[in-house]
């Protein structure tokens, strides 16, 4: 046997990949259902399906955007220390000290980008009627995940807690005291905020709801939203 | 490529490779369609952010104390004087003692040679002791009690040019390798300097 043929057959090879290489249908679709990531798309997508004159790519942007976001947002929680005295000092030595610090340049770019292309997105699925029976719901899941987005940068703005950030959230959170029945002194500020103004207890908040609770939403609402897609027939395919 | 021995009773044997089933060379495979330089692309990526992400969490600026610090004048410190106020920040005393004879100031890394803990000083019974497990070091650092294996560490100490004592604690030396005899590790002192 040839070196490639031993170890394409000994015991280590085979306890990871497991099935042969996929070289035939059958294989290719073996490996394709069994593998953990790859078993997120369906085997075979016909091409027309994937046209982007047609689907725009919007949506596959989006992921990948928020996968830039979190690959991004773990690394620059290794530089940021979010209390009153450290948050902005933090932000600039990420721009000055920092190797490649430019990282947060990268996580901010991508966070204008990753609402543009919701928007697009939201527009495309409109615009070609993928909204409709049986599609409904999925549409009411879509609209969750962009408030989500929206949240998301809501609550990151605040992190580099300079002016615009402080300002920003003051005025947000006043605006939503003001909703009826739910606004007003009671309940708005101390859930939202933390205290009864913007300070390191809202800093805290906003930091937890942004890298924690807010993307561990998202990604299930992700997943659900995919899995929608591929049970209605999978994209723009009939039922 | 030659399967692996999975028997499938149903499945057709496979088959010998056809003579006109020609095999594409890797570099054909890799640079010769749109997909292979995508993947290829998708590589260079990859290996290219794997180097950008280590380089990031390596960091360039440590907030700790200097490792270089001056500590005042010779004649600061008189013979047996143990000073301590340097413990706390930069983890040395600061002592003025006898070695071999010889009269000298020197620096004793604060920890203690058995696990770690930061030591004491004793004024009333001339010694550092660890809290942990009580590990005894006359005021020279030499472990006479208790489970430390060996003395008190030296960090490096000099006289700068403006005549002060300049302690460097990114350079140590121990004392049963025979390194307290590197001139580097002390200040000698006369009689008349202090």
């Amino acid at each position: 046997m040839s070196l490639r043929e031993k170890i394409r057959n000994g015991q280590l090879w085979r306890s990871i990949f497991r099935h042969p290489a996929p070289t035939d249908r059958r294989n290719r679709v073996v490996v394709v259902l069994s593998n953990l990531v790859l078993h997120l798309h369906p085997v075979a997508v016909p091409r027309y399906a994937v046209r982007p004159s047609y689907t725009w790519c919007m949506g596959g942007i989006t992921l990948f955007l928020f996968l830039v976001e979190t690959i991004t947002g773990v690394l620059l929680m290794f530089y940021y220390r979010p209390t009153l005295e450290w948050a902005y000092n933090d932000v600039l030595a990420l721009r000055d000290a920092v190797s490649f610090g430019v990282l947060r340049e990268l996580h901010r770019w991508g966070a204008h980008a990753m609402v543009i292309a919701v928007w697009l997105h939201m527009l495309r699925v409109f615009l070609t009627g993928s909204y409709k029976p049986p599609r409904e719901f999925n549409w009411v899941i879509g609209v969750v995940l962009l408030v989500l987005t929206l949240l998301l940068s809501f609550t990151g703005y605040l992190l580099p807690w300079d002016q615009l950030s402080m300002w920003a959230v003051t005025v947000g959170s006043n605006m939503a005291g003001n909703v009826p029945f739910f606004g007003g002194e009671g309940l708005v500020q101390p859930l939202l905020l933390g205290a009864w103004t913007v300070g390191e207890e809202t800093l805290n908040r906003f930091y937890v709801l942004h890298c924690i609770a807010i993307p561990l939403a998202a990604g299930f609402l992700m997943a659900l939203h995919f899995w929608r897609v591929r049970k209605d027939g999978g994209i723009n395919r009939p039922l | 490529m030659t399967a692996p021995q999975e028997t499938c009773p149903t499945c057709k044997p496979p088959q010998p490779p056809q003579a006109d089933r020609k095999r594409r060379g890797i570099l054909k495979a890799m640079f010769g369609s749109l997909l292979g330089l995508g993947f290829v692309a998708l590589g260079l990526v990859t290996g290219l952010w794997g180097a950008v992400t280590a380089r990031f969490m390596m960091p360039n600026v440590l907030a700790q104390p200097l490792r270089r610090f001056k500590v005042g004048l010779p004649g600061d410190y008189p013979p047996d004087r143990v000073e301590t106020r340097f413990r706390e920040k930069y983890g040395v005393w600061v002592v003025s003692g006898v070695y071999q004879g010889r009269r000298q100031v020197f620096a004793l890394r604060t920890v203690c040679t058995h696990l770690g803990c930061i030591t004491l000083w004793q004024e009333g019974q001339r010694r550092f002791k660890c809290p942990c497990h009580g590990s005894g070091f006359s005021a020279d650092g030499q472990n006479f009690e208790g489970p430390a294996p060996r003395a008190l560490e030296r960090c490096a100490i000099r006289l700068a040019d403006d005549g002060q004592l300049e302690i460097d604690t990114g350079r140590t030396f121990r004392e049963e390798l025979g390194q307290w005899n590197d001139p580097a590790s002390y200040v000698p002192v006369s009689a008349d300097d202090q």
